[in-house]
């Protein structure tokens, strides 16, 4: 049975982390390219089960209760077409991040800080997905989130991670105290912690309505929908590379998990109004997070924010999929759900090869500060174009993976005119106003992404020297790009191997993929619309081929006299070119008024002074400003009142207690 | 006879709340000793009482301990420690002798609206004894409030401690080893104030409480 195989990988997983530390301790050379190979290959075995799982049929599926954990729960399993779904996409990061990571760890100065955690951490991630009661849920959610904060901690010199540490940490709490609060109301009174419990059992209206606004609070904190993204653009850069991956491409898949979990199978019946509330979130947070990232200079924080952008996209199809389930538009919910989860899958993909061509320029060049880089093509040339490649795909170009999900989303949001509330009518295709503006922000800021590292000119000495790095990172990252190509030429079996998990989820399936006529896929109708990614990469393969040959035989074939071209560098100086800052510049200039506020200053020097005049930039963000401090300012406050009660006296203290008991006894008094 | 036993339960688990208001009532600290001992007698004819009504043996074990320990022993060594501090003479200043019974009378009434009707299937005896049992509970806790005195402090313990057993006889099958250990733990508890008093005393040459907080670092 795979789920008992998945059930010993993660033992095994945990083994791994406990031997760790002995290895570490005892400075074995192997230790790292050992630790990460078990990891490799516990992460393989757990990718099989879920892969024979969702492909397999109901007979590779199947439940187990372990007698361990809170005595009358036990600890329940399952591996259903939805967890297996997600077990794939967690596996397969995991299975490629610990072959990156054989390369990429012996550039660790501290391994002991990292390999204990890194198997933890993906057995936590692991078990979130297999976890089939509430309680075990929770635990492995807790264990995944404190696995990752000793990850983001793991260069703890640095005061900016320390404080990532204690933001993320602070987040995480938060998220696990909604989702504690999410299974209470579930589970009821009688503590029907089990899954299968709270499916069964009916959930009143306003309780499944609570339900959907504590899973946002809590599983949205840990995908990183805004506001509550905070965390995520600050601890995601401070993990060692192979680790922000996980965390980004991953992690916030297993809260997308949570989230559909709980809002699809376990909450009832959704209302309409659910998917008012998800498709704003996402729509905001697809832009919000994209123009962010658009104005990083931090490569690794501008991969975050777009991470962020990413989430949104999945909640915007999700979003649909409520909505079309709220209608009983079983094919359309279908198509949506099958798009976010499809989406879902190859942002982990891209959002790993992105980051491990940040770790690679990390390592090579030792930066990561776009604007001290550049000309990298020429020293690392083959993580110049693997990046090349993960950006095409995140910019959802075609003919790569990208594309075709996003293109899916859209075309669920075209069936929206069919819905009958007039809010959904109007707000769908509000927010695929919002996709679309998203995607085209995303490939301005991955262009720009690109071209400040990888082109023109070295702007410092540690951009002149960068070296390519080791093997084990580049042929990771050619798996992942392979992957995202073959997803994206022949999404159809992709498609098709997610039918069970909407038919689990909203009732119904997509139309199966036909694999002719040109491969093409299908959302809902041949005669509606149709994409065949195979055609368009062909044409653009021909067409290429063709400029080539034109280009080749004919344009260059007449000798020509001309002045020589400077490249257009009059001025030697590396700050003539393009800069990060100057990119970015008119995506600022329309959006910063409103998103950031931002303001530029001016100061003239003095009469007489030959100084020359200086602009300052001023951006402000909002959220952090309009909610965070605030709240920061009453816990402080609120602090600083308690504090007189370090001070009391013994009988103030007594008499504190004496007065609880007396009111509680009052209460129940009253009560009763 | 049914009745009888009833009654009698209820008139002795009575007297201990009304012991309760002797000390809440006492000021000085001989005074107060001697009303301890009384209570702890009570409270041994009490459970003394109900292990005759129960047919319970084990319980005389327990009125047994009670007598022994917390009317003669405890008393006496408190009594020693009293007249070794030199604060035998003391009158305890009390907040208000006439607000603190108000106080009392007021939680007696708050227990008995609590438990009678939360314990309202529990046989009878049961029943009123718990509600009894929380009033001298609550009584003990507002004497610990109240009074300044280390020594008045621990005299409200103990007596808070007394109507714990009060209420653990009541309800029936209280095994007798947690009645012992706890005992215990009363006792240990007794002989590390006890060391604790002599050693503030040592240091700031009164036992009482304010005084300890006078010395206090980091006080704004």
């Amino acid at each position: 049975m795979p789920i008992v195989a998945a059930l010993l990988s993660i033992a095994g997983l945990a083994g791994v982390a406990v031997a760790a530390p002995i290895l570490v301790a005892r400075r074995v050379n192997w230790a790292t390219p050992a630790v990460y190979g078990a990891s490799l290959a516990f992460a393989a075995v757990l990718l099989l089960s879920g892969l024979l799982a969702l492909l397999g049929g109901s007979a590779f599926q199947g439940n187990v209760h372990l007698p361990i954990g809170l005595p009358w729960i036990g600890a329940h399993f399952a591996l259903d077409p939805l967890g297996a779904a997600f077990l794939v996409i967690v596996d397969f990061g995991a299975v490629v991040a610990s072959f990156y990571a054989i390369g990429y760890g012996a550039h660790e100065e501290e391994p002991g800080r990292v390999l204990p955690f890194y198997p933890a951490f993906l057995a936590g991630m692991n078990l979130v997905v297999l976890s089939a009661d509430a309680f075990g849920f929770l635990v492995a959610w807790e264990f995944m989130s404190l696995s990752s904060w000793a990850l983001v901690m793991a260069h703890h010199h640095d005061a900016e991670n320390r404080r990532a540490g204690y933001v993320y940490l602070l987040m995480a709490s938060f998220g696990t105290l909604m989702l504690l609060l999410a299974f209470g109301l579930l589970a009821g009174p009688d503590g029907g912690y089990a899954f299968a419990s709270i499916r069964a059992a009916g959930h009143a209206p306003w309780l499944s309505g609570l339900v959907l606004v504590l899973m946002l609070l809590g599983a949205g904190s840990k995908a990183g929908l805004v506001p509550l993204h905070v965390w995520l653009p600050l601890a995601h850069p401070a993990a060692p590379s192979h680790v922000s991956a996980l965390m980004s491409g991953v992690m916030t898949k297993v809260a997308v998990y949570g989230f559909i979990r709980v809002v699809f199978d376990l909450a009832g019946e959704p209302a309409w109004w659910w998917a008012v509330v998800v498709l704003i979130l996402g729509a905001g947070s697809a832009v919000l997070g994209v123009l962010h990232a658009v104005l990083q200079r931090d490569l690794k924080r501008l991969l975050a924010y777009s991470t962020v952008e990413n989430v949104g996209i999945v909640f915007i199809g999700l979003g649909l999929g409520l909505a079309f389930k709220t209608n009983d538009m079983a094919g359309a919910a279908a198509l949506a759900v099958t798009a976010a989860i499809f989406h879902a899958f190859n942002h982990s993909l891209f959002k790993s090869l992105l980051f491990f061509g940040a770790g690679n320029v990390l390592t090579g060049a030792g930066e990561r500060d776009i604007e001290k880089l550049g000309g990298l093509v020429h020293r690392m040339p083959e993580t110049a174009y693997l990046f090349l490649g993960g950006c095409l795909a995140i910019s959802a170009l075609p003919p790569l993976n990208g594309f075709v999900s996003e293109w899916l989303i859209l075309q669920a949001i075209l069936i929206s005119p069919d819905l009958p509330q007039w809010a959904l009518r109007f707000l769908i295709p509000a927010s695929g106003a919002m996709l679309a503006l998203a995607a085209a922000l995303a490939a301005a800021c991955f262009v720009r992404a690109f071209g400040i590292t990888f082109l023109s000119r070295p702007r410092s000495p540690a951009a002149e020297t960068a070296r390519e790095v080791g093997r084990w990172q580049i042929r990771a990252m050619y798996a992942l790009l392979a992957v995202c190509l073959v997803a994206g030429i022949f999404p159809g079996p992709f498609l098709d191997a997610l039918s069970p998990v909407s038919q689990m989820l909203v009732g119904g399936a997509m139309p199966k993929q036909p694999l002719l006529p040109h491969l093409a896929i299908i959302p809902i109708s041949e005669s509606r619309s149709s994409y065949s990614g195979f055609l368009v990469f062909f044409f653009i393969l021909m067409a290429n081929w063709a400029a080539i040959r034109v280009i080749h035989n004919f344009a260059s074939r007449a000798v020509r006299r001309a002045p020589p071209w400077d490249c257009g560098f009059p001025d030697a100086s590396p700050a003539t070119q393009y800069t990060a800052d100057s990119f970015a510049q008119p995506v600022r200039r329309v959006f910063g008024p409103i998103a950031f506020r931002a303001k530029v200053s001016q100061t003239m020097p003095p009469p007489g002074d030959l100084a020359p005049a200086r602009l300052t930039l001023s951006l402000r963000d909002l959220i952090w400003e309009f909610i965070y401090e605030p709240l920061e300012g009453a816990v402080l406050y609120a602090a600083e009142r308690l504090n007189v009660l370090q001070f009391l006296t013994i009988r103030s203290y007594l008499s504190l207690v004496f007065a609880a008991l007396v009111l509680l006894l009052v209460l129940v008094a009253t009560w009763a | 006879m049914e009745r009888f036993s009833l009654d009698a339960a209820h008139l002795l688990a009575g007297g201990m709340v009304l012991v309760s208001f002797m000390m809440l009532y006492q000021n000085r600290i001989l005074g107060l000793l001697n009303v301890f001992a009384a209570h702890a007698v009570v409270l041994s004819l009490s459970v003394a009482w109900q292990a005759y009504i129960q047919s319970a043996p084990h319980l005389f074990v327990t009125a047994a301990i009670a007598l022994i320990l917390k009317a003669i022993i405890i008393p006496v060594a408190l009594h020693h420690m009293v007249v070794r501090l030199g604060v035998h003479r003391d009158i305890e200043t009390v907040g208000g002798i006439g607000p603190t019974m108000l106080m009392g009378i007021g939680l007696v009434a708050l227990s008995m609206v609590v438990m009678l009707p939360a314990a309202a299937e529990a046989d009878p005896i049961a029943r009123e004894d718990l509600a009894l049992a929380l009033s001298v509970i609550l009584l003990g806790l507002l004497m610990m409030v109240t009074r300044q005195n280390a020594i008045s402090q621990i005299v409200g313990f103990m007596s808070l401690e007394n109507g714990l057993v009060l209420a653990a006889t009541g309800a029936r099958g209280m095994p007798l080893v947690v009645e012992i250990s706890v005992a215990f733990s009363v006792l240990v508890a007794f002989i590390v104030i006890g060391v604790f008093l002599f050693r503030i005393r040592e240091r700031f040459d009164t036992i009482d409480t304010q005084a300890l907080d006078d010395f206090r670092e980091g006080r704004e």
